[in-house]
């Protein structure tokens, strides 16, 4: 029980728990429409592609407060995603290609700018790299906060307009026939990806974002063929990611967390494309095994067969 | 050689070796196979160096090209289960075999010399002082080395297998009908760029060699339809830009391989927007063009329904004009200014009637 007392009442452990399991949830659900509507890759654009955006605040205003260097991340990354779209509508180039792009330029344009910083005031730049591998480790109560604004924001927008994302990600033909705004809540839901993205970068850092946006849905999606309980489930996976990665960072001297919380992302999407009921590779082998047993062919088809030898 | 010719021979050097296999990646929709696989090298490379007990290249080059490997057979096991896309199957495989890596980096490796910075931006400033040994010989920096072997690789693969890549690319039933396996060619061409990518991020890091592979190869296809010019004009287009990337990044002091991505960037987007064919400019004219068009044939066509009839004097007028097709005055005006122009109306006592020209125009719209 020592690790539920920890939990409940070691500061750091606490505010390191909680902060990762807001970015569970939150990319979980926010998530789970990207993968529904074939944009996984969507979130590792997004994170990458937000890194110049915390240069430039930095550069502006010359403060390493999270929320001004997110706020950064996030308008670079909405750029990103706008231009990204651009891309793909009126060019020939394919969409992965378009993510590429714009995934590689950004991040590229990203570093020459952290290395210019780097090169020019020492002093005060540390932590602006932090981003690159997130800071799981450190994050504080003020973090914690932030994360909860930002994801309860998200969330309630979630809420608010779930018929019309449910409609957008299924069939936006029809969405767009009855005279819903197909593209203003495609760009809707698109920030608000954004907004998971921002909590991400301060956790699990640029790269590992992508797990962060695909697992959770992903997994989710193979208990379930109902919206609202993939949602909830996808939020249940991601959140129990969090605690339980930043419980054996902590557990284990010398792991990273946010790895570690990918890592047991990783195990929950292994274990749910394997053995769960409703579509899992196990179940669904057993299955079609017993259907085989059930429709053997009958003794009388053997002996004809046999006759004809 | 001096350092600074080792760097910009470096840079010119996996450009082109990347941005050559780019073309092919990108007409298959693989491009975000490239970033999968850059990510996915490191605790193959982790692996080796813990096998033989330090920095190794050979060793190291092994355990990543394994993992790179391990990596593309993972996404495509995922893929075919049916159970998720292609986009997910990656999203899920890399970040794994990533975080993999750094856990062995953080556990193993925290004192030796793997930075975990240097592995998304890689350290091309000190490719001068990796050097080559053979015995006690030094043959001199390993990365021109490296990379002048793969280059000649990447060209002779793509020489040698030019017309089965071209027909697997374009056309996979039909070559499978005629008998070149369309899969053969897909797991020579991963494996190829499986080496490029390790060879490449030994030298310029993870970020660089996707940058490298695919935006030239993105922008020579935005520039052309036919799969030559695109390979050749993707090479050079990846050196020019390790050029003045080097040039850029020293000039304003900040990290060589950043300067040549963000260099890359530019002429992609000079030829986003600047393309004859596929620019956004070249889109807009098009669409203005096409504009105004409609806007003349319909203001023809208003004016020949009332042609020499009754109602004619009234039906003609600017004001009347503009509330029939509504339109806004000015866009009247320059609709009817350019239908002036072209000689298909003229004013006649106030009101607008058409001239033989635009009767004929008339006539031709309704027989379309």
């Amino acid at each position: 029980m020592s690790i539920l007392h920890d939990l409940l009442f070691d500061y750091t452990l606490r505010n390191v728990a909680l902060g990762s399991m807001l970015l569970g949830i939150v990319s979980g659900v926010l998530g789970s429409y990207a993968v529904l509507r074939g944009q996984a890759l969507l979130g590792d654009a997004l994170s990458h592609a937000a890194l110049p955006g915390i240069c430039i605040a930095f550069m502006l205003t010359g403060v390493r407060t999270p929320l001004v260097l997110l706020l950064g991340a996030g308008i670079a990354g909405w750029i990103g995603t706008m231009l990204l779209l651009r891309i793909v509508k009126d060019t020939k180039l394919s969409e992965d290609t378009a993510l590429g792009v714009v995934l590689s330029v950004f991040f590229g344009v990203g570093i020459l700018l952290l290395t210019i910083i780097q090169h020019n005031e020492n002093a005060n730049q540390a932590g602006l790299d932090k981003y690159l591998f997130g800071q799981a480790a450190a994050l504080v109560a003020s973090n914690v906060i932030t994360f909860a604004v930002l994801g309860a924001i998200a969330l309630l927008i979630v809420f608010l307009f779930y018929k019309e994302f449910k409609l957008l990600s299924f069939d936006p033909d029809f969405a767009s026939s009855i005279g819903l705004p197909t593209r203003g809540l495609d760009i809707l839901l698109t920030s608000l990806l954004v907004i998971a993205v921002m909590i991400g970068l301060q956790t699990v850092g640029v790269v590992l974002m992508a797990a962060m946006v695909i697992g959770p849905g992903a997994a989710a999606r193979q208990w379930t063929d109902r919206l609202p309980v993939m949602l909830l489930l996808a939020a249940l996976f991601g959140g129990l990611a969090g605690v339980s990665g930043a419980v054996i960072s902590v557990q284990a001297s010398r792991l990273p967390t946010g790895p570690m919380i990918i890592v047991s992302l990783t195990v929950i999407v292994l274990v749910s494309l394997f053995f769960a009921p409703q579509h899992g590779i196990v179940p669904d082998a057993l299955r079609h095994r017993r259907d085989r047993s059930s429709l053997r062919a009958p003794d009388q088809w053997e002996t004809v067969d046999g006759g004809m030898q | 050689m001096n350092p600074d010719t080792v760097i910009l021979l470096t840079g010119v050097l996996c450009a082109v070796a990347c941005s050559l296999l780019g073309t092919f990646l990108i007409l298959r929709k693989m491009a975000m196979m490239t970033d999968a696989i850059s990510h996915a090298i490191l605790p193959g490379l982790v692996a080796g160096y813990w096998i033989a007990g330090g920095s190794n290249l050979l060793v190291g080059a092994v355990g990543a090209t394994g993992a790179a490997i391990l990596t593309v057979s993972l996404v495509e096991a995922l893929q075919r289960t049916r159970r998720v896309d292609g986009g997910s199957a990656m999203g899920i495989v890399f970040p794994a075999m990533f975080a993999l890596g750094t856990i062995l980096v953080s556990r193993f490796f925290a004192d030796v010399h793997l930075d975990t910075d240097a592995i998304l931006y890689g350290n091309i400033e000190f490719s001068f002082f990796e050097r080559l040994y053979i015995g006690d010989r030094d043959l001199g920096p390993q990365s021109i080395w490296v990379m002048s072997v793969l280059l000649v690789v990447n060209v002779v693969f793509l020489t040698l297998f030019y017309k089965e890549l071209k027909l697997t690319t374009f056309d996979a039933g039909l070559a499978a009908a005629i008998g070149f396996s369309p899969a053969i060619m897909h797991y020579a061409l991963m494996l190829v760029l499986s080496v490029t990518t390790v060879g490449a991020f030994t030298a310029v890091g993870a970020i660089l060699v996707v940058a490298l592979v695919i935006v030239p190869a993105a922008t020579a296809y935005l520039l052309t339809d036919r799969l030559i010019l695109m390979i050749i004009g993707s090479g050079a287009i990846g050196a020019i830009s390790a050029i003045t990337g080097y040039w850029l990044a020293i000039r304003i002091d900040g990290s060589v391989s950043g300067g040549i991505v963000t260099m890359t960037g530019v002429f992609f987007g000079l030829a986003l927007l600047f393309s004859p064919s596929q620019g956004l400019v070249a889109n807009l004219r098009r669409h203005r063009a096409n504009r105004r068009r409609f806007a003349l044939d319909l203001l023809v066509m208003h004016l020949w329904t009332h042609d020499r009839t009754d109602e004619e004097a009234s039906e003609s007028t600017l004001g009347h004009i503009s509330a029939a097709l509504h339109w806004t005055p000015e866009a009247t005006t320059s609709t009817i200014r350019h239908a002036i122009d072209r000689d298909l109306v003229i004013r006649y006592e106030g009101n607008l009637v058409l001239t033989s020209q635009g009767r004929e125009a008339a006539s031709n719209l309704l027989k379309r």
